[in-house]
């Protein structure tokens, strides 16, 4: 589970002074459930995120993900968080099952559970042909399955995933949103950062649309068309973000 | 701090570390050819240029010595020379190279040689250069043969034995042994070599493990797993660190194997590696441990600075751009320590770098100023403490990690 209360992030900077990245923002997110964070470029998707990882600290509000204090015990929240950003980084020069056995040994795994949750994975992935390859030798497939296997090798129960299909073929972005409906099968508790309306309106079960660093509305998709009286996603997002007209 | 997250981060960047190509250039391929290179190529080629310049017969000017024609018929006789008649611009012609020295013999030498009052013979060369050099040279020992045996003939017209001017002789010889004449040969380069490395060994690693990882977009996914700041940070130093001294421990080695092939092949005195004396240049095993035990703080203090600077780059080439001039920084006083003259004191031994290649300079010759030795151990160690202390403090902070 997770639940944001009143959470705010502002950075200092030196041409544009105090910046909101995330300015009193509250939610929560069920098990079992997907919760959308639909906004443009710079709305303050990546700066929630990151506080909920706990990559950031926050400057005034809570935050408790899979029942830890984001603030208090920011090593057990990520623990139990997997976090898939925006690019699928991998390290180059170590091979698939390397990056995977890294990350598992990262997250306290001991040497049995983690041979096992590999195999597990490589399974379930369909990874064992390129598992001993180096991942700057691998398709942009096989390198988004390995992303998925780093994320999964610890068994999260919250799921984070910040724009995750930016920039893949669509092919690669429809594999990653299968993976996250299964991650809401198996029960997880996901967040999804996106400004991609169709994917949100396929994948999530309610939306929070960010605008200025500001949750402007929160509700399923059905709940949004009923407030903003708009059938399309992105006629809604835009009356809600920029309810006098776009400028 | 978990020391399972620092191993486990350790060796994820060693075995990362030992596949770049990059890193096993500059942490262990350049530190092992660059001794011998140095040692061999260098020295080698520096004698086969003087051994030309030496070989060849160089062309001087001799102004006047009209009046002389038995000086100048030797001069020519000599056979070390290209004797030519001075033309108006023969201070052109040595700075053009086009001629190497002059000599300029004055009115009547010939004559006032007889008597034995001639006056001085002027040499003219370019300083610096080394065939007006060995011209110059040349010409001197000529005049001064030419000297002695006017002298001698003197004598003899006396009835006096030529002895009589040259009642004794005064000769040099060594006492200091072989290791203590190659630390003072090699004493002023070898730190130097070993700071720059020891810098150079850390850089690729520090802005690869960093601004590398920033640019890679692996350092979001890195900092998303429970292991503590800390501990990620501790086990990339600890890479980076590695780094360094391999380069250090690998050019160390390199150089003593050199040296002991050179001893072992050359019978111990080879040409162009000899002190005076012919002594060959060998350096003290206990110096060169000496060094490498002065250099690990050095080494800690190097990779907490390059790692803190590299971190603040959002790019391994922003990085490069950043650690580059610091070369500059590293070399100068290594430099400085380099030059002779400038002695170990209470004051440089707090100065760092310098300090560190004073007394490497030291050591290397076989002197051992322990309480130095203590004061730049501790104040090298104080100074990585608190570089390593100001790195950690800066991987845990936001606006560096996730600089836009």
């Amino acid at each position: 589970m997770i639940e944001a209360r009143l959470l705010t992030k502002v950075f200092h900077d030196r041409k544009r002074g105090e910046i909101r990245g995330a300015d009193a923002i509250s939610f929560r997110v069920e098990p079992g459930r997907i919760y959308g964070l639909l906004g443009a470029n710079g709305a303050g998707k990546t700066t929630t995120l990151r506080l909920l990882a706990t990559l950031l600290k926050p400057t005034s509000g809570a935050a408790v993900v899979a029942g830890h204090d984001v603030v208090r015990e920011p090593d057990k929240v990520r623990a139990n968080v997997g976090f898939l950003g925006t690019s699928t980084a991998l390290y180059a020069r170590l091979t698939s099952r390397e990056m995977i056995a890294y990350f598992g040994r990262l997250n306290g795994l001991d040497e049995p559970s983690l041979r096992s949750r590999i195999r597990l994975l490589a399974d379930e992935l369909d990874m064992h042909e390129f598992l001993d390859r180096r991942c700057d030798k691998l398709s942009t497939g096989m390198k988004q399955k390995t992303s998925i296997a780093r994320t999964l090798v610890h068994d999260p129960q919250v799921m984070i995933f910040d724009e995750p299909t930016l920039g893949l073929d669509v092919m690669t972005a429809r594999s990653i949103v299968r993976f996250v409906r299964e991650c809401r099968g198996r029960g997880k508790t996901v967040i999804y950062s996106t400004h991609v309306m169709s994917e949100a309106e396929k994948l999530c079960d309610v939306i929070g649309i960010i605008h200025g660093g500001r949750l402007r509305a929160e509700g399923s998709l059905a709940e949004l068309r009923a407030r903003t009286g708009e059938p399309d996603l992105e006629e809604c997002f835009v009356k809600i973000v920029a309810p006098e007209g776009p400028k | 701090m978990s020391r399972g997250a620092v191993g486990t981060v350790y060796v994820k960047e060693l075995r990362d570390s030992l596949r770049d190509r990059r890193t096993l250039l500059s942490t262990i391929i350049i530190p092992t050819v660059i001794m011998p290179a140095l040692v061999l190529g260098v020295g080698k080629v520096m004698s086969a240029i003087i051994s030309k310049a030496r070989e060849e017969i160089p062309r001087i000017m001799v102004v006047g010595g009209a009046d002389s024609p038995g000086v100048m018929s030797e001069l020519e006789r000599s056979g070390k020379f290209k004797v030519e008649a001075a033309s108006p611009d023969w201070r052109s012609l040595i700075s053009e190279k086009r001629v190497r020295a002059a000599a300029e013999i004055p009115e009547g030498f010939e004559r006032a040689l007889e008597s034995g009052s001639a006056p001085a013979v002027k040499l003219y060369d370019y300083e610096g250069e080394l065939k007006s050099g060995i011209a110059v040279d040349q010409l001197r020992n000529f005049f001064v043969g030419l000297r002695d045996r006017a002298t001698a003939r003197l004598l003899a017209a006396r009835g006096l034995p030529a002895a009589i001017a040259r009642p004794f002789e005064v000769t040099v010889a060594n006492v200091a042994p072989p290791e203590k004449v190659g630390g003072n040969l090699l004493g002023g380069i070898v730190p130097y070599i070993i700071i720059l490395l020891c810098f150079m060994g850390a850089m690729n690693p520090a802005m690869d493990l960093t601004a590398g990882e920033k640019e890679r977009g692996t350092m979001e996914a890195l900092l998303c797993t429970p292991a503590a700041r800390t501990d990620i940070v501790l086990g990339k130093f600890c890479m980076v660190l590695t780094g360094s001294l391999a380069a250090v421990v690998c050019s160390l080695v390199s150089m003593g194997a050199t040296l002991a092939a050179m001893g072992t092949l050359l019978g111990g005195a080879p040409a162009g590696h000899a002190g005076p004396g012919g002594t060959a240049a060998t350096i003290d095993p206990v110096g060169i441990l000496g060094v490498l035990a002065m250099v690990i703080p050095v080494a800690v203090l190097f990779s907490a600075v390059l790692f803190t600077v590299s971190l603040f780059a959002k790019s391994f080439k922003e990085a490069q751009s950043y650690t580059g001039p610091m070369v500059f920084v590293v070399v100068l006083p290594a430099v400085v320590g380099m030059l002779p003259g400038i002695d170990l004191n209470l004051r440089l031994a707090v100065v760092p770098i310098l300090n560190i290649s004073l007394v490497c300079k030291e050591m290397l010759s076989g002197v051992w100023h322990w309480g130095y030795i203590s004061a730049i151990f501790g104040s090298t160690a104080l100074y990585a403490a608190a570089a390593l202390a100001l790195a950690v403090r800066m991987f845990r902070r936001e606006d560096v990690i996730f600089r836009t």
